[in-house]
């Protein structure tokens, strides 16, 4: 017999408003809310090099990049087979992933930052300087990604995707967080000295975490490409990489659902500010301050807090364990 | 611990190993040998030229004034630091070239003269882990770690063994300073040791919980074979079937308790300190 807890209880009937979300929304809302499941996906890979590993990387829209011209290049060419474009993203992010972070992984602390920030930089200038795919202007996708039936059109089809996707993510983080390779790689983040003298080559988990976070990251950018039938070198900028880390913090670092919680928070206050005023960059600097005072438990410590207070419910078989 | 041990390596010794005797009369292979081991930060030499054999199922102690290099001696056999020259060879392989992960699942452990274990988990998870890590890679990610049988029960048994049973759920930052010792112990229990390098293992705990230490050791002696680091005299002479004595990183004089209460070098270098005096 396990308990239930708010911790995991908001999250989970969050989740399952999200469910229903565009059978009732107008279009408007199920594009916009599919922007926050596909960043709550790539939030959720990032969380796994930087909430659990502790690797932070400001280069994770690289990756984000990748995914999404892993889409628009095969549709330039009239290719629009969705499990070619998902077969050459798992490969270039993969590759990319395991060659930059074995270079990066060499390194740590504000080295390592810079490193990814760096490789990130170049993928960017690269695009950029792609003058026949769109170069600054990007690439539009004139033919959806089509996976047999399916065929990630409309926001609906995307909205679909990206929330099957988020939901298996979670689903396995929770597993993966207290599986031997999620210990390995949180103890490294506590204490990398300790973990290699009872037997455990760090690098290896860590370098295996990062290219795993560098492919899911890509399946977001694919999302993403077939949501705005767009790729653009803007999406590849340092500052979505940093966007990606304020959602990962706000949500909770190596959380299972912080990212989802991060994404929310920041997409939801960057739209309510944009509606309300122009200044809206200056308030939502300091709610971001204020994020960065709240400490890596983020969103997910708030809830969990509010365990120790509720009464727990019980539940057979429901339990994430400690937060 | 007989869950967290490793079989003893039997059979005759391989030719070219050392062989010694034991004051019982039976034969012992060497099972740690250092050659010349020498360490420097700048022009201070801090390991100068060990050569050291520690004979299987032995507790042998290394003594020495403070900064006298015995960590960083501990460190270049666990394979944490690379010493400048010399050679380490662990039950008949070279290691010199090899890391300490590499080293720790041959079966040579270390604890730490700092605590060093995993403030967020508990104290079973951390000694699951140290058992998972010198058994089996953790490539796994779906089952949890504490849903490996053989790794929890190496860890229960070196939770119990150091006295932590009742705290095995909780989480190791809420430890107090005794507990926190013997986790660190625990941790290197856990892991199924052929060869403990413990580096002062009652460092800071109280006269009791020493106490307790010391009796963990001498049921630990001759199912491990042991290297131990310590300040605490008594401990050490009751303790070690052999003893070195370290200064400025060279070593003095290796031999049994009696020998080193009664070598006059060691007696100058201690002058003053009772428990060699008695
Ligand atoms: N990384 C380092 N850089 C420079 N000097 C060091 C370093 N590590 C240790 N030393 C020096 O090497 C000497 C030996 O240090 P070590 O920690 O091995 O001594 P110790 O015998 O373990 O001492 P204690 O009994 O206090 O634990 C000391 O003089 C120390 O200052
Ligand atoms: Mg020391």
């Amino acid at each position: 017999m396990t308990t239930i807890r708010p911790s995991t209880l908001i999250p989970l009937l969050l989740l399952a408003a999200l469910a229903v979300l565009p059978f009732a929304a107008e279009s408007y809302y199920t594009a916009f809310f599919a922007r926050v499941l596909i960043y709550a996906v790539a939030a959720s890979a990032l969380n796994l090099a930087l909430g659990m590993g502790g690797m932070v990387s400001l280069g994770h829209a690289l990756f984000l990049g990748l995914g999404m011209y892993s889409v628009a290049l095969p549709a330039h060419f009239g290719i629009d087979d969705g499990w070619l474009q998902l077969a050459l993203c798992v490969a270039a992010c993969g590759l990319v992933g395991l060659v930059t972070g074995a270079i990066s992984l060499r390194t740590s602390g504000i080295a390592f930052i810079m490193i990814t920030l760096a490789f990130a930089q170049m993928g960017y200038f690269l695009v950029v300087s792609l003058k026949q795919f769109g170069g600054d202007d990007g690439l539009p996708i004139a033919g959806a990604s089509r996976f047999f039936g399916l065929e990630l059109a409309s926001a609906e089809a995307v909205y679909g995707a990206a929330f099957c996707l988020l939901l298996a993510l979670t689903a396995w983080v929770a597993r993966l967080r207290v599986s031997p390779f999620g210990m390995t790689l949180r103890a490294g983040r506590q204490n990398a000295r300790r973990v290699a003298s009872v037997g455990l080559a760090l690098p290896r988990y860590q370098l295996a975490a990062y290219v795993l976070s560098a492919v899911l990251c890509g399946l977001a950018g694919m999302l993403l490409a077939n949501l705005n039938a767009y790729a653009s070198p803007s999406s590849m900028s340092w500052m979505v990489s940093g966007e990606l880390i304020v959602m990962v913090v706000l949500g909770g670092m190596g959380s299972v659902f912080g990212p989802l919680l991060g994404a929310l928070a920041f997409l939801g206050i960057e739209e309510l500010l944009k509606g309300l005023t122009e200044h809206w960059m200056a308030i939502f600097g300091l709610l971001i301050l204020a994020v960065a005072l709240l400490g890596k438990s983020g969103i997910a410590g708030l809830l969990a807090r509010l365990d120790a207070r509720v009464p727990a419910r019980r539940s057979p078989r429901l339990a994430e364990g400690r937060a | 611990m007989s869950a967290g041990a490793r079989p003893p390596e039997g059979g005759a010794p391989s030719p070219g190993e050392v062989v010694a005797q034991r004051p019982e009369g039976r034969t012992m292979n060497t099972l740690l040998h250092t050659e010349g081991l020498t360490k420097r930060y700048g022009a201070l030499v801090v390991t100068d030229a060990v050569s050291l054999d520690i004979r299987e199922g032995e507790l042998h102690a290394i003594i020495g004034p403070n900064g006298a290099g015995k960590t960083t001696l501990i460190n270049q056999l666990s394979g944490e630091l690379a010493a400048d020259a010399g050679r380490v060879r662990f039950a008949g392989e070279d290691l010199s070239a090899t890391g300490i992960a590499a080293r720790a699942r041959r079966g040579l452990l270390r604890s730490y003269q700092i605590t060093s274990v995993f403030d967020e988990f508990t104290v079973r998870e951390n000694a699951a882990l140290a058992a998972r890590g010198a058994r089996r890679h953790a490539f796994a990610f779906w089952r949890g770690l504490l849903q490996d049988a053989a790794a929890v029960a190496a860890a229960d048994a070196a939770i119990a063994a150091t006295g932590l049973a009742a705290r095995a759920q909780v989480i190791a930052a809420d430890l107090g300073y005794g507990e926190r010792r013997q986790l660190e112990l625990a941790m290197a229990l856990a892991a199924g040791p052929r060869f403990l390098l413990l580096d002062e293992p009652m460092a800071g705990m109280s006269a009791q919980e020493s106490a307790a230490v010391v009796e963990l050791l001498r049921g630990l002696k001759r199912k491990y074979t042991l290297l131990l680091v310590e300040h605490d005299m008594d401990a050490v002479f009751a303790l070690a079937d052999r003893i070195s004595v370290l200064v400025y990183g060279r070593l003095l004089v290796t031999g049994t308790p009696d020998e080193i209460r009664n070598d006059p070098e060691v007696r100058a270098i201690y002058l003053g300190d009772e428990e060699l005096h008695q």
